[in-house]
């Protein structure tokens, strides 16, 4: 069955299961690799992408319910402006260790800066707190959300 | 410009060195790697590209640890290139070439630092010989700076890309005897470098095993035997293969009993979900009867018998320990045990390979590719030669990828289906129920203090898991066990429970159990001498001396304990945490706060930590702040990194001693499923800062994935006792039996 979908800007047809999640649609029909497996069950956040801004698990998301929405995965969330800068802000302060949850990471910390341009400690944690990084990267995670913000560290904003 | 003839030529270097007091390395460079594209190989870790720009070889997988940054920037310094000509990538696994490539024991640094050194130097010999020759200077009248060769007093200059083709025929020089650097000109060891692959991971490029991607690939989903070591005994073949999508259903061995018979069924689709989903159809009766006695309870009933019975063997008996436990002025007594837990790498465990006219390729994110190689030959009945194995960035290793189990079920896969590359993918709960688990265990301690509070005895009898009266993998105690080495009378006494579950190596393997047994018990000693634990280990420690050991570790040190750099340790975090003793108090509101401190050595680092932590009402934990010294020796390579590696360790240890990580077992097989019954420490579990400072010691640089993480642990129950109380003699934390 052919499946509509806007991904990063660009319009995709794939021949899917409706009911095969967004996360295989991404890897497997659209080459995609960016968003990654970690769970399956909506549980560590790897597999985050925005759904119209949005940030949700794609490895519980139904292909069906992301037609006529606008898909933004890792390899284009930079081409936002909260993106970028939450982008930039992870090179530079080396957030990865192994890198697997990263991408996930990236997009749920844009989705928080897109609505919550200054968010709180508090907040950025709760908005986080979805996203396991199995290497325990958390403390940079923090600071380069931060950066991204212009939130000066040792401060709330 | 094109790869010189004289690349035919094969020139094997093998050198062994003795780095500093206590490793032995050897060190091999073939001259004669493929040379790709345009570049030109001087050595197996270097090429030369025509713009000058340098292609460096790291030799080891690369986990999150930071070797494939880390690693290239040793050569890179020698070299005398700049960081930012260094393209850095990951070698092919070839032992014969690169000796020893493991991702394990904290031993790329200390098995390496000497090495790729020399390496990058010998390189760096090699251009000057060549400039040498070109100009008839002698070698001593030229100079290198940024990848240039130069002559002052004719003013010549020369990049290495236009000295390379000359350089390569150059004959390699002994490693040992090339000249390098004093540490005070280094440019690039010691200067942070952002990780190399980080920008392409921020940007979701396709980096590790999972995003393998091959024309034709097939992908492969695999139903394992529950219980470990039970077989397939039927399935519905036909119900499997009749999934519209599936290609191909084959029985295989999942490798956790090589001798035993089929326990595994791979179905392969074009598509990993199709043939994930497909399993649901294959109804597979499983063979367990042997596995049925193996369950947690049936593991702690034995363990309470064993103690009741008395150690079956003994690991050290050093002094009269039962007389002068007899004689001491006060003994302590109690017992601790901590669970079987998991790895759980964000990444599953995942490999490629494609079999083909009787050899196998893989592009496998393991650990330890030698192992692969040598279990796939094994199992497959293949010669080590025909069998090529690509190394992809890794999502996480801590050990589990050290077992190289999805190597050999891939071979199987791929072998029934020759010529198509085959992508194994493991869901989130296929890889926690087979681990290969840090084992459970269990202690009966008992010290003895004199009048004054010095320990001067001390009793374990340790129940540990394995098979035939032996310890599993990762599973032992050693005789060096802190403090035994410090004091003059102690027994530790060992039992074993038989247990079929797989154990391995997790990060910081026996000392992140052992940390949380022997530095808790410490503390309760210590409270017993009226003291704190800082003061109670000085006193153990003694005056400055090195203890060496009976024995060699697996890099080929001996063994060896420095009183002087664990004192220096314990000094530095108690200055930098502001230390005055155990505290604790009320907050108000059932609200409590402790302090408390932890010391542990292990993978050839020292480290003291100290934990400020809040006790909530219902019990719950929350680690406020982390104070870290540690010494590694007398150089930080990239501080970045190393500053990351620490926080992290301590974070991962706060997850298993507070995120409820607890692995059972039933008839046989492992209880939990994904991360909702076997929790990961999440962002609210971090402390606000995790304060790292170096103790800079003269001795030989050593790794730091491990040696950080194991004082966190008693740390936090030491601290929880301070806040409470209540001594944590078991692991996870339950936070109800801490509510008020």
């Amino acid at each position: 069955m052919a499946t509509v979908l806007s991904v990063n800007g660009e319009t995709r047809q794939v021949e899917a299961d409706p009911q095969k999640p967004l996360l295989w649609v991404l890897r497997e029909d659209l080459d995609l690799l960016g968003t990654k497996f970690g769970c399956g069950m909506a549980l560590c956040g790897a597999c985050t992408v925005m759904l119209d801004g949005q940030a949700v698990r794609s490895c519980t998301t139904p292909v069906s319910s992301a037609t006529g929405k606008q898909i933004t995965t890792i390899e284009h969330v930079a081409s936002t402006q909260a993106g970028r800068k939450i982008s930039e802000a992870w090179v530079e302060l080396d957030v990865p260790q192994c890198g697997y949850c990263q991408a996930g990471q990236i997009v749920s910390a844009t989705a928080l800066l897109d609505k919550t341009p200054q968010p709180s400690d508090a907040q950025i944690d709760a908005a986080m707190t979805g996203n396991i990084c199995r290497c325990a990267t958390y403390l940079r995670i923090r600071s380069a959300i931060k950066k991204a913000a212009g939130i000066e560290e040792g401060t709330a904003a | 410009m094109n790869a010189p003839a004289a690349l035919n030529r094969r020139s094997l270097l093998k050198v062994t060195l003795i780095g500093g007091a206590v490793l032995a390395f050897d060190v091999r460079i073939a001259l004669a790697q493929t040379a790709g594209g345009k570049a030109i190989v001087i050595n197996a870790y270097v090429r030369v590209n025509p713009d000058n720009s340098f292609v460096i070889g790291s030799k080891n997988p690369e986990v999150g640890q930071g070797v494939k940054t880390m690693l290239p920037m040793l050569i890179a310094e020698e070299l005398d290139v700049d960081w930012a000509q260094v393209i850095a990538e990951t070698t092919i696994a070839d032992e014969k070439v690169y000796g020893l490539q493991i991702a394990g024991g904290s031993f790329t640094t200390p098995m390496n630092y000497m090495p790729m050194r020399q390496v990058g130097a010998a390189a760096r010999q090699m251009f000057i010989k060549a400039a040498a020759a070109r100009w008839q200077v002698p070698e001593e009248a030229l100079t290198t700076a940024g990848g240039v060769v130069h002559h002052a007093s004719s003013n010549r200059t020369a990049t290495y890309a236009q000295l390379a083709a000359d350089a390569a025929k150059v004959p390699a020089p002994e490693l040992a005897g090339v000249p390098l650097k004093e540490p005070a000109r280094f440019k690039i060891i010691g200067k942070s470098k952002t990780g190399v692959d980080t920008a392409a991971i921020v940007a979701g490029k396709p980096l590790f095993g999972i995003d393998v991607q091959k024309p034709g690939l097939l992908h492969a989903a695999l139903e394992t035997c529950p219980a470990y070591g039970g077989t397939l005994s039927s399935y519905d073949e036909t119900a499997a293969k009749a999934v519209p999508g599936v290609l191909a259903v084959v029985p295989i061995n999942s490798g956790y009993d090589p001798a035993g018979g089929n326990d595994a069924i791979a179905i392969v689709a074009e598509s990993w979900w199709v043939a994930n989903r497909a399993r649901a159809a294959l109804k597979p009766v499983w063979s367990t009867d042997a596995q049925k006695q193996y369950s947690s309870a049936a593991f702690a009933a034995s363990a309470a018998a064993k103690f009741e019975q008395g150690p079956e063997g003994s690991i050290l008996a050093k002094g009269e320990a039962d007389q002068a436990l007899a004689s001491a002025a006060k003994t302590v007594s109690a017992e601790y045990d901590y669970p079987y837990i998991g790895h759980a790498t964000l990444e599953p465990q995942n490999c490629t390979a494609e079999y083909k006219d009787g050899k196998i390729v893989f592009w496998a994110p393991t650990q330890l590719p030698g192992d692969g190689r040598r279990v796939v030959s094994q199992a497959l009945g293949m010669a080590p030669e025909a069998i090529t194995i690509h190394m992809t960035r890794i999502g996480g290793g801590f050990g589990r990828r050290l077992s190289n189990d999805y190597m050999v079920q891939v071979a199987q896969i791929a072998r029934a289906l020759p010529g198509r590359p085959i992508k194994l993918i493991w869901t989130r709960t296929d890889d926690m129920r087979h681990d290969f688990f840090r084992p459970g265990g269990w202690h009966s301690l008992t010290a003895g203090i004199d009048g004054t509070g010095n320990l001067v005895a001390l009793k374990d009898h340790f129940v540990t898991v394995g098979k035939g009266g032996k310890p599993g993998t990762g599973a032992d105690m050693h005789d060096t066990e802190f403090p035994a080495q410090l004091i003059d009378h102690v027994a530790f006494g060992q039992s074993v429970v038989e247990s079929s579950v797989p154990t391995g190596y997790l990060r910081a393997p026996t000392s992140n159990a052992m940390s949380f047994v022997f530095q808790s018990f410490l503390d309760e000693v210590a409270l017993a001498g009226g003291m704190d634990l800082p003061d109670l280990l000085r006193r153990t420690l003694g005056e400055a001396r090195v203890i060496k050991s009976e024995g060699r570790s697996p890099d080929g040190s001996q063994p060896q304990f420095d009183t002087a750099r664990a004192r220096a340790v314990i000094d530095k975090v108690c200055e930098m945490a502001g230390w005055k003793g155990r505290e604790g108090d009320e907050a108000g509101d059932g609200v409590r706060k402790g302090r408390g401190f932890g010391f542990y050595y292990s993978h050839r680092g020292y480290f003291a930590e100290v934990v400020d932590l809040t006790v909530a009402k219902n019990g719950g934990v929350k680690v406020d702040k982390v104070w870290v010294a540690g010494d590694v020796g007398r150089q930080i390579i990239n501080p970045i990194n190393a500053l990351h590696q620490a926080q992290g360790s301590v974070i991962d240890g706060i997850g298993q001693i507070l995120s409820g990580q607890k692995v059972e077992f039933n008839e046989g097989a492992a209880n939990r499923t994904n991360f909702h019954d076997y929790p990961l420490p999440r962002i609210i579990d971090a402390p606000e800062d995790v304060v790292v400072e170096w103790v800079i010691s003269d001795n030989d640089v050593t790794g730091l994935g491990e040696p950080a993480l194991p004082p966190v642990i008693p740390a936090i129950a030491n601290a929880i006792f301070a806040a409470t109380g209540k001594r944590i003699r078991s692991l996870p934390v339950v936070p109800a039996q801490l509510a008020v």
